[in-house]
């Protein structure tokens, strides 16, 4: 009896040892698969970053790659326990998009620790390319200074100068105030007041009438998601926009103007950094995307989260492994990465993806000919105007 | 300009305004939450669901049947009120016997299912649901800008809410459902039909978070979320009201939307947490509730 159970036992160790020799590389899709981020994010993500594995072939330096799927809740310790378990035992290469900044911050600490790579797209706290850099992240698709300095400048400049916030009481919400109070004043305006709300509010009155007694010329929605649908809608409820006063959504994606409609988020400026309906390219990718998922237009997250994945795997091929993030993304930085959502393109030192972004107008429900038609391409801003400049980078990595 | 502890009195008067809207969700709901623990003993965790169901009720009837506002605030809480007396009838009339727990648990689960379900098809983006015609627009009340529709709300729950004590503490069915509530043996051996009356009392509480959903559509995204991101916070209504008062839950609601409102004015950051210390000091010094019987 003794014997049989050694046996047994010896066998199943050998078999689990062949296993983990033979385990195929994994790439770990961490995002929001319950909360408030699963329509910009959750499963478009997964989508995307299964399309970019099948278009690459399947396979990377010879072996199999796995898309795996975990859910974060939102939560930074369930995000970090997480991405600690698939690097050390699921042999996960790479981990993608990662919603909420605090979560991607409690994350990045880990493949930091491990230098696996981190390929960022729904988590946008510019501090995660500054203060927290780290050598095996790209942060692909957007950040809180794009934003800020796309729709704050181009709204200040157009005469709006006196600034309200209404801002979201965590990581992100801090950093997207803070980048867009900077932009406003360099555009020669000034921040008139601020107001911060915990997140998943469910009524923003007391800060919209609070921010209609400021006398600012915009009220800015420092918040993102369904915490900005939600004051979006309670701002027109209020007449915000019928007394004189403008609103900027600072973070605003497809999903969250389809959500309130047109009738609400009619003539909104806001910044992206993809649009499915800009050209051939374009097209052609949100084409395939929809026809997996029940025919969905994909926001600018998920078409970051294809783009990211596609150039990790050349890349890792390319040098030849996989596991060493910051290899991969020494790699990547000697590389073309342009493609459909990537223009005039380069990965930076700090980890910033830079590329072109655009200024795009909210159309109004007249304008609009289908139910993914929604915004009009006022301008494209050029990678290097529309991210921060490296020279003022408080990344360690750089070197000055 | 006149000014309260650094706040202009306007503003003051606009936020007390706003607090006593959101007091008539809160007073709602836990009002549908009071009625069911007082008779049934389950602490109904499906409630926030229930309220997320008549807010997707009346968005469906809208964009698949055309039928508008007002259809839907009748039509809405009958749905909901069936599916309740359904769940009660099949699956909840199981666990009286045993002990809370399992109700708990058992409501909590549906609540997940169901959020899971309206998640799966619908997404948590959200659908927009246009107020009324006739309640569009705002009214300058000179301190403030008040939406019509956000007036009506407060008409409407108040309307609900005293109508629903009325009912309960005033007429035979209530003075029925609160003998049943203190000894439902002795109701039955007098002839009255006491499971009926609890299926009916289920579907009548899950009915209440029905209006409050629709009421709510317009105001708030409708989402399959909407009801978890309320629930917890009419939980502590409860808990502070005294479970299963009736009158506990009405002016406990209103009462914590007020405060909660003046807590944005004068420190913003503690405006979630404000409920949960009210309800910390209730327990301690009144751990029956502010309106509830030491059993």
């Amino acid at each position: 009896m003794k014997n049989l159970k050694t046996i047994i036992l010896s066998t199943v160790f050998t078999l689990s040892a062949t296993a983990a020799f033979a385990e195929p590389y994994r790439i770990g899709v961490l995002t929001d698969m319950s909360g408030m981020n699963f329509d910009l994010a959750g499963q478009g993500a997964v989508v995307a970053a299964q399309m970019a594995v099948e278009d690459f072939g399947g396979k990377l330096l010879g072996e199999t790659v796995e898309v795996i799927v975990g859910d974060h809740q939102n939560k930074p310790d369930v995000g970090s326990t997480l991405a600690r378990t698939w690097i050390d035992s699921q042999n996960v290469v790479a981990v993608v998009d990662v919603p909420t900044s605090s979560v991607a911050m409690a994350v990045q600490e880990i493949t930091r620790q491990t230098d696996t790579a981190f390929l960022i797209s729904t988590a946008g706290s510019s501090a995660l390319t500054g203060e927290a850099c780290s050598p095996s992240t790209a942060q692909w698709t957007w950040d809180t200074f794009a934003m800020a300095n796309g729709t704050g400048r181009a709204m200040t400049l157009e005469g709006a100068k006196k600034w309200y916030f209404i801002t979201v009481d965590y990581t992100f919400g801090h950093a997207l105030e803070a980048d867009t109070t900077q932009a406003v004043l360099a555009a020669g305006g000034e921040v008139v007041g601020s107001v911060r709300h915990p997140r998943e509010t469910t009524d923003f009155s007391s800060y919209i009438l609070q921010a209609q007694a400021s006398g600012a010329d915009v009220i800015a929605l420092a918040n993102s998601s369904g915490d900005t649908m939600t004051a979006l809608k309670q701002m027109q409820e209020y007449g915000v926009t019928d007394a004189g006063q403008k609103i900027a959504g600072m973070l605003l994606f497809l999903t969250d103007v389809q959500g309130v409609g047109l009738d609400i988020a009619k003539g909104l400026t806001l910044t992206t950094a993809f649009y499915w309906d800009m050209d051939e390219q374009t097209r052609e990718w949100s084409a395939r995307y929809s026809e997996r998922m029940d025919g969905k237009k994909p926001t600018m997250v998920h078409a970051g989260v294809y783009s990211a994945v596609t150039n990790y795997l050349k890349a890792a091929e390319k040098a030849g492994e996989a596991s060493s993030g910051s290899k991969v993304m020494e790699t990547m930085r000697g590389m073309d990465i342009n493609d459909f959502f990537n223009r005039n393109a380069y990965l930076r030192e700090d980890g910033r993806v830079i590329h072109d972004m655009f200024l795009v107008r909210v159309k109004t429900p007249e304008e609009s000919r289908a139910a993914g038609d929604l915004y009009e391409v006022l301008a494209t801003i050029p990678g290097k105007e529309a991210f921060a400049s490296v020279e003022n980078s408080a990344c360690p990595l750089v070197k000055k | 300009m006149t000014m309260i502890f650094g706040v202009p009195l306007p503003a003051l008067m606009g936020q007390l305004l706003v607090g006593l809207i959101n007091g008539s969700f809160y007073a709602l709901l836990s009002l549908g939450l009071a009625v069911i623990f007082g008779l049934l003993r389950v602490i109904n965790f499906a409630h926030g669901a229930f309220y997320m169901l008549g807010a997707f009720a009346a968005w469906m009837l809208l964009a698949y049947a055309g039928i508008g506002y007002w259809g839907a605030l009748v039509l809405a809480p009958l749905i909901v009120g069936v599916a309740g007396m359904a769940i009660e009838r099949l699956m909840l009339r199981r666990l009286y016997g045993l002990d809370h727990l399992y109700g708990l648990l058992f409501t909590f689960g549906l609540a997940l299912l169901l959020e899971g379900t309206f998640r799966h098809f619908f997404g948590t983006s959200g659908q927009p649901y246009a107020a009324p015609e006739a309640l569009r627009g705002a009214t300058n009340l000179g301190f403030m800008v008040l939406p019509n529709y956000r007036g009506w709300v407060v008409a409407a729950s108040l309307v609900i809410c005293l109508g629903t004590w009325a009912v309960i503490e005033k007429t035979s069915i209530g003075a029925y459902l609160r003998a049943a509530t203190e000894n439902a043996t002795l109701v039955q051996a007098f002839g009255v039909n006491v499971p009926v009356l609890l299926t009916v009392t289920y579907g009548f509480g899950c009915a209440l978070a029905g209006i409050a959903g629709v009421l709510a559509a317009p105001v708030f995204q409708v989402s399959p979320l909407m009801g978890s991101n309320l629930i917890i916070v009419v939980f502590a209504v409860v808990v502070i009201g005294g479970m299963g008062s009736i009158l506990g839950a009405i002016v406990t609601g209103y009462m914590l939307g007020i405060v909660e409102g003046l807590c944005k004015v004068f420190y913003p950051e503690a405006a979630n947490i404000v409920v949960f210390v009210i309800m910390a000091i209730v327990l301690l010094l009144r751990p029956a509730g502010l309106f509830g019987k030491d059993s």
